[in-house]
């Protein structure tokens, strides 16, 4: 199977799907692991159950989803909890920008289906499930049968959305709803797939976890920084390709994104545009980028190059988003379609007086209320993007534009997928 | 014990009763859907609060004790 083919149509032939490693992927690129190679690479785990708790504590480990939240913590949760108990490898991948999950599933199954067995025995679960998209269900489901694990694995089909890999939606499609999020005053590892305590951790995560559990915790801090350790998958979109880098945490920005360009959005479409010359003076890690009101995310880096203008890219962007949002909170169902059609004014020309006030009136009215965080990291996109673009707002105002070409940049799927009926999101 | 007010906004679509009955805590935006002051209720909105809480017809609005976040 070619990694075209794994990756099915979020894998374009223009993409690279693996650009460097150093500790997740194996040596020979573009090969899929199989068991014995990943038995002789990585040998078997030493440290399991509630010592392994500890020794992710101890390494700091954070999700690599998106959150950043201690993986301790969470492990911790759930192994304190009584009766039936569920663990879920969160590979849904909902951002058009990320392919990460989707190279470790095809490349690395083997580490990270470890990775889920030995965090089911530490928290006590003994249910475990593997959530991702069709086209990969299959290829894991064939993965797992050449394994003899103690924990069965089921594995649950995520829809191709973007919200698909939010907590509180994982949970309700594994439990076998729809993959919408869910308003819950109790966490999902108090209540979770079914009513059991719940981990959810994303499947690079997991992958992490079975290496600490096979080399200790200083060999994770031995790279990385003190504050963040360890190493990070990121997708860099430059040039019309996807490319998943293993990079340490607080390596030179520049390092990462070599192609040339006049901003780069970091932490995928609920993130935050920053000038090129800004980036390429940070180093990749959160107590870096937070100075600047951004943060790593699911580590996609996305480069606008010269010939295109921001603020078409960012209305092309918010328009789907407010297509993507679940349409259940009032001001997500609102205030989004709104935001992008004023974005959408803003990025032609001679927009209207007074439309940039109402934007960042809306994104402020949007925050913090949904059940989820879409409305949140959708206003973060717009105001960055009128912050950075600031000058191109003043050119659109003028009747022009900067932008030399009107080939789409960033990564979007046909407008004929967007969620329309129940069914989209199953 | 102090209480901070909560909405969940999945269930509630709006009804805006909340907003009658404690406009010194819930204001209604341009779409009819209440914003809430979470910071702990003053012990003088007790009653209030209460009435308002009880008063949603969706059973979206919720008392919680302050020091339970989320």
């Amino acid at each position: 199977m070619s990694d075209t083919q794994a990756q099915g149509q979020r894998t374009t032939a223009s993409d690279r799907p693996v650009g460097g490693s150093l500790r997740l992927l194996p040596p020979v690129q573009g090969a899929t692991e199989r068991l014995s190679a990943h038995l002789a690479r990585n040998g078997q785990a030493r440290c399991r159950g509630t010592a392994l708790v500890r020794a992710v504590g101890q390494a700091g480990l954070t999700g690599r989803g998106g959150a950043a939240f201690p993986t301790d913590v969470k492990l911790a949760a759930v192994a304190g909890a009584s009766g039936r108990k569920a663990v879920i490898a969160n590979g849904a991948e909902g951002e058009p920008g990320s392919v990460k999950d989707a190279v470790l599933l095809r490349h690395v199954p083997h580490l990270v289906l470890d990775g889920l067995q030995l965090a089911a025995e530490a928290v006590g679960a003994t249910e475990a499930y593997l959530y991702t998209g069709a086209w990969l269900a299959g290829w894991v489901r064939q993965t797992l049968a050449q394994r003899a694990d103690d924990v069965p694995v089921t594995v649950i089909e995520a829809p191709p959305r973007f919200l698909s890999g939010q907590e509180t939606a994982v949970v309700s499609r594994v439990s076998g709803g729809l993959s919408l999020p869910t308003f819950s005053p109790r966490r999902v590892s108090e209540r979770g797939v079914n009513g059991a305590p719940t981990l959810v951790q994303n499947v690079e995560t997991l992958a992490h976890l079975a290496l600490i559990a096979r080399h200790g915790p200083d060999w994770f801090r031995q790279l990385g920084t003190p504050a963040e350790p360890g190493t990070t998958l990121v997708t860099v979109n430059a040039g019309g390709r996807r490319t998943v880098t293993e990079v340490e945490l607080g390596t030179a920005l520049a390092d990462v994104i070599t192609a040339v360009g006049t901003a780069v959005l970091i932490g995928g479409y609920h993130g935050t545009w920053l000038p090129m010359t800004t980036a390429l003076s940070l180093t990749l890690d959160n107590r870096a980028l937070r100075r600047h009101h951004a943060a790593l995310g699911a580590g996609v880096l996305a480069v606008l190059p010269r010939q295109a203008c921001g603020l078409v890219e960012t209305a092309r962007v918010t328009r789907y988003l407010a297509a993507e949002s679940a349409g259940q909170c009032g001001p997500c169902l609102n205030g989004l379609p709104r935001i992008a059609a004023a974005m959408a004014e803003l990025a032609g020309p001679r927009p209207r007086r007074g439309t940039v006030q109402a934007v960042e009136r809306w994104a402020g009215l949007v925050t913090g209320r949904g059940a989820c965080h879409h409305p949140d990291g959708t206003a973060r996109l717009v105001r960055s993007a009128l912050t950075v673009f600031e000058v191109e707002l003043g050119r659109h105002a003028n009747g022009r534009c900067s932008a030399t070409t009107h080939h789409p940049v960033l990564p979007l799927p046909r407008a004929e997928e967007m969620p329309l009926t129940d069914e989209d999101w199953l | 014990m102090t209480h901070v007010l909560r909405v969940n906004p999945i269930a509630c679509v709006g009804h805006g009763i909340c907003a009658e009955l404690l406009p010194e805590l819930i204001e209604i935006d341009e779409w009819g859907y209440p914003i809430v002051d979470t910071r702990p209720v003053p012990p003088w909105l007790e009653r209030e609060t209460h009435r308002a809480v009880a008063a949603c017809p969706v059973l979206a609005l919720t008392l919680q004790h302050a020091e339970r976040r989320k």
